[in-house]
């Protein structure tokens, strides 16, 4: 049995709307899981379904062996860092991170010992007097971080924790908590629609789309396999390339492009997805385009031509010279590429 | 230090303002150091004279009414208790009432809303009739229970209340309750605290609202132990004085300086909170 188990979760709101659909999970002790979809996907849902803030129409939760349907928030044992931090207002922080130890009735002199240990290990020691309005964004983050971890809670929920952080501290606040999570060892589940985020600092990731579990997966197999046209598009920046294509035996036919997948496949209506990265731009390649924007990146650049009337984008190093309006030569290896049903979305 | 223009101009009218403010006070104040007699022929006065430990001494202690035992320092009493019991009762349950409206989900909240709400329309004035029945069916004429327990429902209040709850985050409750507050502590120690200067204004409101409370104690009460000092300002001092028709001038500006103090002190005291809250407000 998992540490954390979701069986079967729905969620339907009172005036109707479907926000989690079905939806199983387990997930393991120590574990990492970050999920991540565009907004409104009913990722936040689900983590408020295991925090116990939002009920669950159907299904059943399970956290270390028993049913947590019914149990109260705030008996659950579960920490949660929130968007916005929600650290009280009219506390200290050290009372803030006080409080819900107060709430189970530790000795004073415990409370001091774990609040003080909490704020060394976050180095927010030298602020436990001050209010929250007088910390910045960061060490507001810290502080909420904090109040999550003095409770020694069973898992960790964050949602979108970072998104209130300028880009320089987002990346340093997204390896300090990976950094944390490892060297405590506690269940943690992240909420981002940011697949930077998840690729980097997800154990596991889930992908999910419209209430429903699209992917579930190491980054590594997300990324290099992805199951649905959606996580092929979700996942990995610049976005990947998908074309529309039909396929007979083995050989795909974009406009007047081919590209042999080296099997005999047919598929009348397909997809057929590469990324940026995996188009072999060389002087000897196959085929020839016109690049009609040049996006320069430091040491990358990112070329957008069309094959057709259908637009893609590849990436190569800046050292190469090519500017808007150049032809270029590239391949497509037909070991490389992803293909997807276009009317069921799901890999061929 | 150099003044512009506009800077002057500012001044002027704000010293005018504060002037308008205060003047009418100081002469009262310094009309009641005076003997009636002199007030009688002189008028209002602008300095101070030399009657104010008498008229202050006459004022507090001399007994009155018909029953020529109630002394307005008594009075003085009576309206403090009846405006701290009302300021104090209304501010705890306005805040209750709007914690359970904005807080817990129940069916027909948002009617009960607007039920509380439109009381508004009718003042204590209005329903003064069925009012007293009541308080008198209950027995409660002549106490202080009859005094302050009909005044403690307030509409406004309690729309104050529940406009401010709304504004504070959800993320604070679920926070809260994740910390294992549950809804008595999230009421004890995010709300009140949260609310402090709104607890502290409509202190003051309720509160001079309690103090300035003429008809319901006039009606309630035959008994003069459970005057109040605005009943007072009327009944006190009308009589004549030693056959001769002297108005006692002077101990009415004493009766009214010293009924100004209560409802001031309280302003006085809260107002620190008040604008320690204003300063503080966070993001």
């Amino acid at each position: 049995m998992s540490f954390l188990e979701l069986q079967n979760i729905t969620k339907i709101y009172p005036n109707g709307t479907k926000a989690v659909n079905e939806t199983s999970l387990n997930i393991e002790n120590g574990e990492f899981v970050v999920f991540v979809g565009p907004s409104g996907c009913g990722k936040s849902t689900l983590l408020r379904m295991i925090a116990g803030l939002e009920d669950i129409t159907n299904g059943e939760i399970s956290l270390d062996g028993n049913v947590i349907n019914k149990i109260d928030p705030s008996e659950r044992d579960v920490a949660m860092v929130f968007q916005n931090y929600a650290l009280y207002p009219h506390m200290s922080v050290f009372n803030n991170m006080a409080y819900g130890l107060k709430n189970r009735g530790i000795s004073k002199e415990e409370i001091n010992n774990k609040v003080n240990d909490v704020a060394k290990l976050l180095e927010i020691d030298q602020l436990l007097t001050r209010k929250p309005s007088m910390l910045s964004g960061g060490q507001r983050q810290r502080v909420a971080m904090g109040r999550a971890i003095v409770r020694n809670p069973k898992i960790f929920l964050f949602d979108e924790p970072l998104s209130n952080l300028d880009a320089k501290l987002r990346n340093q606040m997204r390896l300090e908590i990976k950094r944390l999570q490892r060297q405590m060892g506690v269940t943690s589940i992240f909420v981002t629609h940011d697949q930077t985020e998840a690729m980097t600092l997800g154990d596991r990731i889930v992908v999910i789309n419209n209430g429903v579990v699209e992917q579930v997966g190491t980054p590594k197999e997300i990324y290099s396999k992805p199951n649905t046209k959606f996580v092929a598009e979700f996942i990995g920046s610049p976005q990947m390339n998908l074309f529309n294509c039909k396929i007979e035996n083995g050989i795909a036919h974009i406009a007047d492009m081919k590209i042999n997948l080296n099997n005999s496949t047919n598929v009348d209506d397909a997809i057929l997805g590469i990324r940026p990265d995996d188009i072999l731009i060389s002087d000897n390649g196959q085929h020839t385009c016109v690049a009609n924007l040049v996006e320069y990146l430091g040491s990358d650049m990112i070329i957008y031509s069309k094959i057709g009337d259908q637009e893609f984008s590849c990436k190569l190093s800046s050292k190469k010279n090519l500017n808007a309006g150049d032809t270029f030569k590239f391949d497509i290896s037909g070991t490389l590429v992803h293909l997807f049903d276009n009317t069921t979305g799901s890999r061929v | 230090m150099k003044f512009k223009p506009l800077e002057i101009l500012t001044h002027i009218i704000l010293i005018l303002g504060v002037l308008l403010m205060v003047l009418p006070i100081w002469f009262s104040f310094a009309t009641s150091t005076h003997d009636n007699v002199s007030i009688m022929t002189e008028g209002m006065k602008f300095f101070l004279g030399e009657s104010f430990s008498q008229n202050y001494n006459e004022v507090l202690n001399e007994k009155g009414g018909w029953s020529e035992e109630v002394t307005a320092a008594r009075m003085f009493v009576n309206s403090f208790i009846m405006a701290l019991g009302i300021a104090t009762l209304k501010v705890v349950i306005s805040a209750m009432s709007a914690y359970a409206l904005v807080y817990f989900r129940f069916k027909l909240a948002v009617p009960i809303f607007w039920l509380i709400f439109i009381t508004l329309l009718v003042p204590l004035e209005v329903r003064i009739f069925p009012s007293y029945k009541i308080v008198s069916d209950l027995g409660l004429t002549n106490t202080y229970t009859g005094l302050i327990l009909p005044l403690v429902a307030s509409a406004t209040a309690t729309f104050f209340f529940r406009q401010f709850y709304k504004t504070i985050p959800d993320e604070l409750l679920e926070s809260a309750k994740l910390d294992g507050a549950n809804s008595w502590r999230f009421f004890i120690d995010f709300l009140l605290p949260l609310s402090k200067t709104m607890l502290a204004a409509m202190f003051i409101f309720m509160f001079v609202y309690g103090y300035s409370q003429y008809l319901w104690p006039l009606i309630m009460t035959t008994d003069e132990k459970y005057w109040t000092v605005v009943m007072g300002m009327k009944i006190i001092f009308t009589e004549n004085y030693e056959g001769v028709a002297l108005p006692r001038t002077g101990e009415r500006f004493a009766y009214i300086i010293l009924s100004m103090l209560p409802p001031v002190l309280v302003v006085v005291i809260l107002q620190r909170w008040f604008i320690k809250g204003l300063i503080q407000t966070e993001k």
